[in-house]
């Protein structure tokens, strides 16, 4: 039942309203945060004093990107159930930060991941290469976030140029970095979550008054939904069948790793749990992150599944194609001025989220790098790690700006994004869960299993099929399933082949630490 | 490091040496914790992973049986997915109770210390 008469796509002033009321909130709390922040405690990590429910809302809105609210409500909407399996990996992955890492990552860390791995073993070596990883998985994450907000901003306000929109979102989330530091980006990504939420049960309930709220109507019509295939034909599916769009089950095993190891090893998402006072209340935030994550993927349900039954495939196609499908959805539904609501909670995502990435890069870079790596962890001029920090932020955001503006809207981004989750968790995950729990984890190890993670999942990508087309050397479009294995195999060999009676000696320390809390970093008073 | 030491709002007492944690680890209550938390953790981690890969699996290689519809028109493939969601959080809040009877243990161990 697509409606018959399309509105006029894009000229909205409201989104354009919308959008600019959004802009000057984030820019007052930027304000307010730069007057309030002082300290590398306060830049880096808030001053510890976020409490679990914020750092709930804020770990959501740092993790729900545009690629899961546009991208999986567009899938759902052009190719059904498939889509749906992303969803369902977003949320299980948080019981693998809940039970492995949040803890003893804030018990024992100070500002970064590479914090736990340099606990017990040779900071400098573990340190460069866990800050090069950490620089890789954001700057990947990064430009897919940028290209997609480029591409978006097109869409939505057809007036803007892709570059201009680009350098726009890179201006802003430097601003937002450079100056208010953690506690800005805290309090972006938390407005973010709550505007994504309230958008998606508000288009949830549109949607389902269409079906007088009963889920049987609702299920019933997703049975049949009618499309165009490429040559002409038209085609009745039932959108609740698996295999519409993925035909090879290994892939989808590959991507599932990707999602639910790879999470746990996301360097945006791990910074945030050093925001927070103690490990228990880490805790309390994953599960408050859990809650908010889970029901607003079970929403893409409606809203995906919803713009199949309401707009049909082919709209969706003639309207903007995958990532508009949310948007044309609220359209319809709600009418220009919840259209451009829904817009609007489109950027903030992706300010949210490429905010979120461009502190973990300089943190990961001033702490790790600089001060670690190029200083040896001695005392230095105060301040200057701060100063080290905005500075990497300012050229993260100008790299990715160019790259963002090189690659040009038509680029396939898709792949960046699993490039991210990959490396994560090949990487990332091996060597944070063998420091956590394997006494005889050697330097060595760690060494090569971020070498090994990293490598291995960047070169399977550049033979994959997103890269080389039907004829790849390697099948699998996400390479999680070969290279997560390797990054773990590389850090248990390397670590049997080596003895480090140093950090086998610092593992009562660190097992004590990580478990009680005793030693670990306090909150700033007020 | 360039930053000041942050003030601590809960000093031990000035006097107090560097913990020794080798001590604590040795202790047989945090011996006990510690396997506490083994105990939970491994199991509960299989449990996720096992039934988080079932989804892929059973709807890759049997869509047929996937795709009989169970409740109204939903099949079995939406309804195992969506017990997904359920799945998490269920164990999530499991991990919560049972890590607030490891903070009590682990609050025990280090008064013993004088912590």
């Amino acid at each position: 039942m697509p409606p018959t008469t399309p509105p006029p796509a894009g000229q909205s002033p409201a989104a354009l309203a919308m959008f600019l009321a959004f802009v000057a909130a984030t820019l007052v709390i930027t304000w307010y945060s730069a007057r309030k922040s002082s300290g590398a405690g306060a830049y880096f990590a808030a001053g510890r004093r976020i409490t679990g429910w914020q750092n709930g809302l804020a770990v959501a809105g740092d993790y729900m990107s545009a690629a899961s609210f546009l991208g999986i409500a567009g899938m759902i909407a052009l190719n059904g159930y498939d889509g749906f399996m992303y969803s369902v990996g977003f949320l299980v992955a948080y019981l693998t930060v809940l039970f492995i890492v949040a803890e003893p990552l804030r018990n024992a860390g100070k500002y970064t991941m590479a914090d736990v791995l340099a606990y017990r073993l040779k900071p400098r070596p573990v340190r460069a290469l866990a800050s090069l990883s950490t620089l890789t998985v954001s700057l990947f994450y990064m430009i897919a976030q940028m290209v997609g907000a480029g591409t978006l901003v097109r869409q939505l306000l057809p007036g803007v140029p892709y570059q201009i929109a680009v350098i726009g979102v890179g201006i802003l989330m430097v601003v937002y970095v450079v100056f208010g530091g953690m506690l800005a980006t805290t309090w972006v990504q938390i407005i973010k979550a709550i505007l994504l939420m309230t958008g998606s049960i508000f288009l949830s309930v549109l949607v389902m008054q269409k079906f007088n709220f009963s889920f049987s109507e609702f299920f019933q019509a997703l049975t049949a939904i009618s499309s165009t295939l490429p040559d002409g034909t038209t085609v009745t599916r039932n959108f609740l069948t698996p295999g519409l769009i993925f035909k090879n089950p290994w892939d989808q095993i590959s991507l599932g790793m990707a999602l639910v190891f790879g999470t746990a090893g996301l360097p945006h998402i791990l910074i945030r749990f050093y925001t927070v006072p103690d490990a228990k209340t880490a805790r309390a935030s994953v599960v408050w992150a859990m809650v908010i994550i889970g029901l607003f993927y079970i929403m893409t349900t409606f809203f995906g599944f919803g713009a199949a039954a309401l707009l049909g495939p082919d709209y969706i196609g003639q309207h903007g194609g995958t990532n508009m499908a949310a948007p044309e959805l609220a359209r319809v539904l709600g009418g220009e001025i919840f259209f451009a609501f829904i817009s609007a909670v489109a950027f903030a995502t992706i300010l949210a989220v490429v905010a979120g990435l461009t502190i973990s890069a300089s943190t990961s870079f001033a702490h790790d790098f600089f001060t670690n790596v190029i200083h040896h962890g001695k005392p230095h001029r105060p301040g200057e790690e701060v100063t080290v920090a905005r500075i990497t932020a300012f050229v993260v955001g100008a790299i990715s700006i160019v790259i963002a503006i090189i690659l040009g809207p038509e680029v396939n981004v898709a792949f960046l994004v699993g490039l991210a989750f990959a490396v994560a968790a090949s990487a990332n995950l091996p060597v944070i869960i063998f420091s956590i729990f394997w006494k005889r984890f050697t330097t060595r190890g760690a060494i090569a299993g971020l070498s090994v993670g990293l490598v291995s999942s960047i070169l399977l990508i550049a033979v994959s099929p997103d890269f080389m087309g039907p004829d790849a050397w390697f099948k699998l479009k996400n390479p999680a399933l070969v290279s997560i294995p390797l990054g773990f195999l590389a850090a248990w060999l390397a670590s049997l082949t080596s003895r480090e009676p140093s950090a086998e000696a610092m593992f009562h320390e660190f097992q004590v630490r990580s478990v009680t809390g005793l030693g670990s970093e306090k909150a700033s008073p007020h | 490091m360039a930053s000041s030491p942050e003030p601590d709002p809960h000093p031990n007492p000035p006097d107090s040496p560097a913990p020794d944690w080798s001590a604590i680890e040795a202790d047989p209550d945090f011996r006990a914790l510690l396997k506490a938390k083994l105990r939970f953790i491994i199991p509960a981690t299989i449990i996720f992973v096992v039934y988080y890969f079932a989804l892929p699996i059973l709807v890759g290689w049997f869509p047929e049986m996937m795709s009989k519809p169970i409740l109204g028109a939903a099949n079995g493939a939406y309804l195992f997915a969506l017990s997904q969601f359920f799945m998490a959080w269920i164990l999530a809040f499991i991990y919560v109770a049972a890590a607030a009877g490891w903070d009590k243990r682990a609050a025990a161990v280090l008064k013993k210390f004088r912590f």
